[in-house]
């Protein structure tokens, strides 16, 4: 898989979050935080898989709510932190 | 330290205290400083609030030891030991022994009268409740109980302590379980209940008071969050002090923990956690 893969990482996400919290017909846009769907702990799961699934470094400056809120934020920091690189 | 006390030094060390955290072995402080540094590092995430600690400032702050004397030089004391009554009425002995007489003991128990802990120290009129609940940085208010003997002073000291924390105190009076869990460990008793019975998942019990009661966090999810362990022996003091049958643990719930199914610190309860 390569950084660029946006549509690879986007579900590799999807499934993770879906094995999680196991609920139907997530949107990927759906802010997860927001609708009560999970609580904020969840988004430490989340950014540890991230760092582990990608072997991306999420740096203090990344540990924002809005790169994790929803799916596609996830994908898209995951693409943008690597840069291009293969993931 | 376990997950509470864990959650109480993060609280601390986030808002500038020195901290001397204790545990009884090497491993378990291991544990506990692992899960402060993870539990620091993620702090901004969940909260932008919060103010931001590096790991070496965070070093800094704490001390780790397995010695129960060196809490001898703080200033206030919060005791978080297992909700065990035998093993609460030792350290608090040895507590009276080692604390400066001025110092106040807040008892962050689950369920175990306040009352009846400052029964066994000399200083009954400075112990308190403090019931802080998980993830103890994110929250903004914290259960405060006053036992039969607790003095205005000691009031205003753990006042002024949670003023520092950016918490406000809600101060109730003294019964087991207090009021929080008096009623919660109800709630995720009976959740336990309906999930053995096979009325619904695990996953929609807690839907419908996440989605339908606008909780943050279902019962089952809140009981995973504390540790099985822990719900299950507040359950037994609960029923112990009132013996009311409405307390009495779900056979479920009880199975989970002999299986080692303690929720998230286990990565499996009634959910699965997978990291």
């Amino acid at each position: 898989m390569v950084a660029n893969d946006l549509n690879h990482v986007r579900e590799t996400i999807r499934s993770f979050i879906n094995h999680s919290i196991n609920i139907e017909g997530l949107g990927d846009d759906e802010n997860l935080f927001e609708s009560g769907i999970v609580n904020s702990l969840f988004a430490v799961q989340l950014t540890t898989f991230v760092e582990r699934h990608f072997g991306l470094e999420v740096g203090t400056d990344d540990l924002d709510i809005e790169n994790f809120k929803s799916v596609n934020a996830t994908a898209a920091f995951v693409v943008r932190k690597a840069g291009g690189n293969p993931v | 330290m376990g997950n509470i006390g864990s959650g109480v030094v993060i609280d601390l060390v986030l808002h500038g205290i020195q901290v001397v955290g204790v545990d009884v072995s090497l491993d378990k402080l291991e544990r506990a400083r692992v899960e402060i540094l993870k539990g620091l590092r993620f702090a901004p995430l969940l909260s932008k609030h919060l103010p931001k600690v590096t790991s070496g400032e965070a070093i800094k702050r704490v001390n780790l030891t397995t010695s129960l004397e060196q809490v001898a030089a703080c200033e206030f004391i919060i005791e978080n030991v297992t909700e065990d009554w035998d093993i609460k009425r030792r350290v608090y002995e040895t507590l009276d022994r080692v604390a400066a007489p001025p110092v106040c003991l807040g008892a962050n128990t689950s369920c175990i009268s306040i009352t009846r802990i400052a029964s066994v120290t000399k200083r009954p009129a400075q112990v308190v409740g403090m019931h802080l609940m998980n993830p103890v940085h994110l929250k903004s208010s914290v259960e405060v109980i006053r036992g039969h003997h607790t003095s205005d002073q000691t009031i205003e000291v753990v006042q002024q302590l949670f003023r520092q924390l950016n918490k406000q105190a809600i101060i109730v009076g003294d019964l087991p379980g207090f009021v929080s869990n008096r009623i919660s460990h109800l709630f995720m008793n009976e959740a336990a209940f309906v999930l053995q019975d096979n009325i619904a998942t695990a996953g929609q019990i807690d839907a419908i008071f996440k989605q339908c009661f606008g909780h943050k966090m279902g019962p089952l999810e809140t009981a995973d969050l504390i540790g099985l362990d822990t719900v299950t022996r507040s359950l037994d003091v609960l029923y112990e002090a009132y013996h009311d049958p409405k307390f009495r643990c779900c056979p479920l719930l009880r199975k989970m923990v002999d299986a080692g199914w303690l929720g998230r610190k286990t990565g499996r309860g009634f959910h699965v956690y997978p990291d």
